[in-house]
């Protein structure tokens, strides 16, 4: 790919999140699922965690939307893995346009959507676990 | 990387023997065409020979051709000179739901200062139905604006019978013929129209320059005030290289326009057929006959236009697409809502715009290419199992 291109307004980050997507698919047996946006706005996220004992271990994806709608959900999988669900909780959309070294400015949605799939996530999990977490 | 640039719609690249023709008139033959002295009457010469060119691609008078900025100020003059011009008639104004936005928005803008607009609905196949314009026509009608072919899904509208129904009711015509001036025939004869408007850099011309046909006796009221160039109905020196690009344009397209037609008409078809037997819950958009030679629309389900561009362009491939991703707007194409396509399809459109370069072999890429990127992208699509 060469620099010259329409896309020169997404980091190489988001290319590169774009193209090699991590965590995506489904997930048997999730702990929490999260299911944010709406196909009519052109974005909607899915996002499954596994929780042992308070941690995420695994996170998986699938988005509908555009490039940054799929770097950020790539991106968000990878920053929650490892965390306590409290140390999750606290991720934020900034965070996520950080490490993925920025988004244009009418991009920034997508980054908010990806929050939001995460928190959606973690109540479901909340909401199904027999005991507080 | 071989690029393969397939978003002619948009632009085309401005043809060699364009620019040739267009540079003596930079520095060599510089003068301005209101002066009486050589050089002025060099440059006048050149400008009216235009005219009488872009006239005859058209089937007009010289005289009923005026050089504009492009196809944006040729609408706007068209609409607004029209407007104002005929406000004591009446104050209302009949377009589509699909027009270009260069039309849309002088409807809007005039509908903020007092003016009645219709926008008339198409059916799923984009065209307007000529009986739909009669029954909207009132006593108060002064316009009727009706694109002669649609620059997103290539349907070409039947405006030889609205132009027909327009005449009957002694009401104005416009259409913006940007997307067939070049391309296919038009005749003002034919079509009826009073005005027209035409976009060089749409047929291998240079960008920012464009014309308005006025029908002989159409009342405009100027856009552009100041000096008295083009009988005092636009003013401002006149884009002399670029007047002259354009000329060269249309001596072109005249001349190669019917077969040129005829070999994207067949390459559009073969890749009609091929991404719909190729990629699986794919349709096309727009009227399956009556469509622009080199236009192919097509919905792919389940997946996002933006991110089927980028995965294109990563490919070498330019395209363009109907969603609100692309742009800072967050609704889909108001054309393909119009079709009355869901939102969520829409964004999910995907159009390629066939040029003079464009061979067998690019064709065959973008098949060979597309089903992969459509394959990847839906596996990580929500939609997909939802839908199943």
């Amino acid at each position: 790919m060469s620099d010259l291109n329409l896309w020169s307004q997404y980091s190489e980050k988001v290319m590169e999140h774009f193209k090699n997507p991590r965590n995506v698919g489904e997930m048997e047996n999730p702990d929490g699922v999260g299911r944010v946006g709406d196909p009519i706005c052109g974005d909607v996220m899915e996002l499954y965690i596994k929780v042992k004992d308070g941690t995420i271990i695994d996170a998986k994806f699938k988005t509908f939307g555009c490039a940054a709608a799929i770097a950020t959900s790539s991106m968000v999988t990878e920053m929650v893995k490892g965390k306590s669900v409290e140390e999750a909780l606290k991720i934020s959309n900034k965070a996520v346009v950080e490490a993925l070294d920025g988004l244009p400015p009418v991009k920034v949605h997508c980054s908010v959507l990806a929050e939001d799939a995460l928190k959606a996530a973690i109540e479901d999990y909340i909401n199904n676990s027999p005991l507080p977490p | 990387m071989r690029r393969i640039y397939l978003d002619h719609a948009a632009t085309t690249p401005t043809r060699p023997e364009v620019v040739k023709a267009m540079l003596p008139f930079f520095s060599d033959a510089f003068g301005n065409p209101s002066s009486i002295y050589f050089y002025g009457q060099e440059a006048k010469g050149a400008v009216e020979e235009v005219r009488t060119r872009v006239a005859e691609l058209i089937g007009a008078r010289s005289e009923e051709i005026i050089f504009t900025s492009g196809g944006t100020e040729a609408d706007n003059y068209a609409l607004k000179g029209a407007a104002y011009a005929n406000e004591r008639k009446g104050n209302h104004i009949i377009t589509t739901s699909i027009e270009h936005n260069a039309v849309l928005e002088v409807c809007k803008f005039l509908e903020g200062r007092g003016f009645k607009i219709t926008r008339l609905p198409v059916d799923e196949h984009g065209l307007v139905d000529p009986d739909d314009v009669k029954r909207a026509i009132t006593d108060k009608t002064i316009i009727i604006s009706v694109m002669h072919a649609n620059n997103e899904v290539g349907t070409i509208e039947p405006v030889e019978e609205i132009g027909k129904i327009a005449r009957e009711a002694g009401v104005c015509f416009h259409s913006d013929a940007v997307q067939t001036v070049g391309h296919i025939p038009v005749s003002v004869d034919e079509l009826k129209v009073d005005l027209l408007a035409i976009s060089a850099h749409k047929f291998y011309g240079p960008k920012g320059v464009g014309a308005l046909y006025v029908r002989k006796g159409t009342n405009l009221v100027p856009l552009m005030h100041g000096g008295g160039q083009e009988k005092r109905r636009r003013a401002g020196t006149e884009n002399i290289p670029a007047i002259v690009g354009l000329g060269k344009a249309v001596e072109l397209a005249g001349q190669e326009m019917g077969k040129e037609a005829e070999r994207q008409a067949y390459l559009r078809d073969k890749l009609i057929k091929g991404l719909l037997e190729k990629i699986d819950h794919a349709r096309l958009n727009g009227h399956p006959t009556r469509r622009l030679p080199n236009n192919v629309n097509v919905i792919v389900d389940f997946v996002e236009g933006e991110s089927l561009l980028l995965s294109l362009d990563s490919e070498g491939i330019c395209a363009s697409t109907g969603s609100a991703c692309s742009s800072a707007s967050p609704e889909p194409s108001h054309v393909l809502l119009a079709l009355g396509l869901p939102a969520e399809q829409a964004h999910g459109s995907l159009r390629f715009t066939l040029g003079r370069e464009n061979t067998d072999s690019d064709v065959e890429r973008v098949l060979e290419v597309l089903p992969g990127i459509v394959a990847r992208l839906r596996a990580m699509s929500p939609l997909l199992k939802t839908q199943k």
